[in-house]
């Protein structure tokens, strides 16, 4: 690089850059902030049940397998339109709470987590909330 | 190695490598339960294999962070650490937490160690990456915080380079990132929107300045280039770094709720941040190609080189292969996303760290470099790992192929189960491909029990 392109300058550009771009990223996180009420239901966040929902949905590592809106880990099924997939959110218990303790021979399978049956009201009711989140339409298709 | 305290940087490249291979064994065990489902179940579901797998990876890195700065802090400063004694505690605090941490994963159900370790109180908890317990989280800012006092303080009495200067904003960045992994709102979408601050602020972010710091570093010291190219380079590296991966977070705002103008911000940005990676590869050979001297250890500068490809493939062109809106609506949470983030992990920031450890463990142990047997070794170990990296990189990539095709773009779309069933052959192919992973991790290893030369350190 010439000389005439000092350390300084580069240094003087590394600074300066920096902050011009931390500041529009923190003038667009306001405007999300601003936006985001329209698509993120959190009016749906009133219901208790959601609120515990997504505390279940944290404490038993949901994400270790499954995707939520795309992020997670690529083991097990999305499930932020899993309540659309399966039909409503009785399906969905049903399925959480027919899982196989010992697992299914040579297959991938959810454990069995012994929920209550208010808990998986609540699993429920948090998974019914994050189908209504607006996604862009995202995913593609109902197979998620 | 030229001041005594350096030496506190071995206990870190040692805990580092240990920590490296438990990720690699857990690497391999949920690999296998891709296509041997019931593989261990319910005794490691997949989940808990992963939560090994990745906190591993993130803590071994950190642990090789800190070896690597309190290694070439008190050169670039010269003067002694501030306080070598601060640094072993810490180091045994660290070792602790972590090993803890991994025991209950591995022993009690994840729910039992949520109510355990206070995540009543306040739930930071089930978040990938993030999945600490409260008390751990806590120990990690605790440890960090100590760390960047004692580096500070020796860089504020001793001579301020560039590369320090670099180095201790991108480790005061990680730990203040970091803070928002305390943060968790109910609200899924700000949830989302806050957890890439730490997640994409630090590895598409600040990592890279310590990446770049610690590759300058070396760099110097085995071409002995000047300093003041190598310093320029560095900060034209780290420049283009923030300027396209600040805004580049917009790349993960695409589906989760936030407003669509992200997509066309995400786009543009995140297709520009394989820009500074590309100014590291031609930085690295660069460097080398106008070397003035021909240091003894050639192990180094192979790992040096190698970060340079590496980062530029995994993060780079991986990166960039989903990235743009319109890819990342159907490549969106599939194995694409897996096979990026195997080759930009490795590539980047475990070849920088095996790049600073392979420069500074023989200084540490008393020689200028290792045997040219052990160096051999080392080398063979570089070569199995990055061309197995690169196949799992490439099997992920066909399965992630047929997987957008099979379940969101054919004419009807199978389910995700019966997609995975398809693509099973490419599993198994990944799966042997880290089988070659770890046999050339067991040579790295080995390569240290090669008796070096009795040639005292320059």
């Amino acid at each position: 690089m010439s000389e005439a392109f000092t350390t300084s300058t580069a240094r003087n550009i590394f600074y300066g850059g920096t902050l011009f771009f931390l500041l529009v990223f923190l003038a667009l996180t306001y405007q999300t902030e601003q936006v985001i009420p329209k698509r993120d239901k959190r009016e749906m966040l009133s219901n208790p049940d959601v609120i515990a929902g997504k505390k279940l949905w944290e404490t038993n590592n949901c994400i270790g397998c499954h995707t939520l809106l795309g992020e997670g880990a690529y083991f097990a099924p999305e499930l932020g339109n899993v309540v659309k997939r399966l039909g409503s959110k009785e399906a969905v218990m049903g399925f959480i709470q027919s899982r196989p303790a010992e697992g299914v021979p040579g297959r991938r399978s959810m454990p069995q987590f012994n929920f209550t049956e208010q808990q998986l009201k609540e699993i429920a009711a948090f998974l019914e909330y994050v189908s209504e989140i607006d996604t862009a339409k995202w995913p593609p298709n109902i197979q998620g | 190695m030229q001041y005594k305290s350096q030496a506190v940087a071995k206990p870190y490249f040692i805990a580092a490598i240990a920590l490296f291979v438990a990720q690699i064994l857990f690497g391999l065990i949920m690999g296998l339960q891709y296509v041997w489902g019931d593989f261990l179940f319910p005794h490691i579901p997949f989940n808990v294999a992963r939560m090994v797998h990745t906190n591993a990876l993130i803590v071994w890195l950190l642990m090789g962070f800190m070896g690597a700065a309190y290694y070439l802090i008190p050169e670039e400063a010269e003067t002694e650490l501030h306080s070598p004694g601060l640094a072993i505690a810490l180091f045994w605090i660290f070792l602790v937490a972590a090993g803890l941490t991994v025991v209950g994963y591995l022993t009690v159900p994840y729910a039992t160690l949520a109510s355990m370790t206070g995540n009543d109180l306040l739930p930071t908890m089930g978040r990938e990456f993030l999945e600490q317990p409260l008390i751990t989280k806590g120990g990690i800012v605790v440890v960090a915080l100590a760390f960047l006092f004692n580096i500070t303080m020796t860089v504020l009495k001793g001579r301020k380079t560039s590369i320090a200067t670099v180095l201790l904003i991108g480790l005061w960045g990680l730990a203040i990132m970091f803070l928002f992994s305390f943060y968790n709102p109910h609200n899924v979408v700000r949830d989302k929107f806050y957890w890439w601050w730490v997640v994409h602020l630090w590895v598409e972010g600040v990592w890279e300045l310590i990446l770049g710091a610690i590759l300058a570093f070396v760099l110097i010291k085995v071409t002995g280039v000047d300093r003041e190219v190598i310093e320029k380079w560095l900060y034209v590296i780290v420049t283009l770094t923030l300027i396209t991966g600040i805004l580049g977070t917009g790349h993960h705002y695409y589906w989760i709720g936030t407003p669509e103008s992200w997509q066309l911000i995400g786009s543009i940005f995140s297709a520009l941040e394989p820009i500074p990676f590309f100014a590291m590869t031609l930085f690295a050979f660069n460097m080398v190609n106008r070397r003035r001297r021909e240091h003894p250890n050639k192990a180094a500068t192979l790992w040096a080189l190698g970060t340079g490809v590496m980062a530029f493939l995994g993060a780079g062109v991986w990166g960039f292969l989903h990235t743009l809106a319109p890819v990342n609506y159907y490549t969106h949470g599939t194995q694409i996303t897996a096979a990026h983030g195997h080759m930009a992990f490795y590539g980047a920031y475990v070849m920088a760290n095996l790049t600073i450890i392979s420069y500074a463990m023989p200084l540490m142990r008393g020689r200028a470099a290792n045997s040219n047997k052990a160096q051999v070794a080392e080398m063979w170990a570089f070569w199995l790992m990055t061309i197995a990296i690169v196949f799992i990189t490439l099997f992920l990539t066909a399965a992630g192929i047929l997987q957008v095709w099979l379940q969101r773009v054919s004419d009807s779309p199978l389910p995700f189960m019966v997609a995975q069933d398809n693509v099973a052959l490419f599993y198994w192919m990944r799966e042997w491909s880290g089988v070659a992973f770890l046999v050339g991790l067991l040579v790295y290893v080995w390569s240290f029990f090669i008796p070096g030369e009795e040639k005292a350190a320059a």
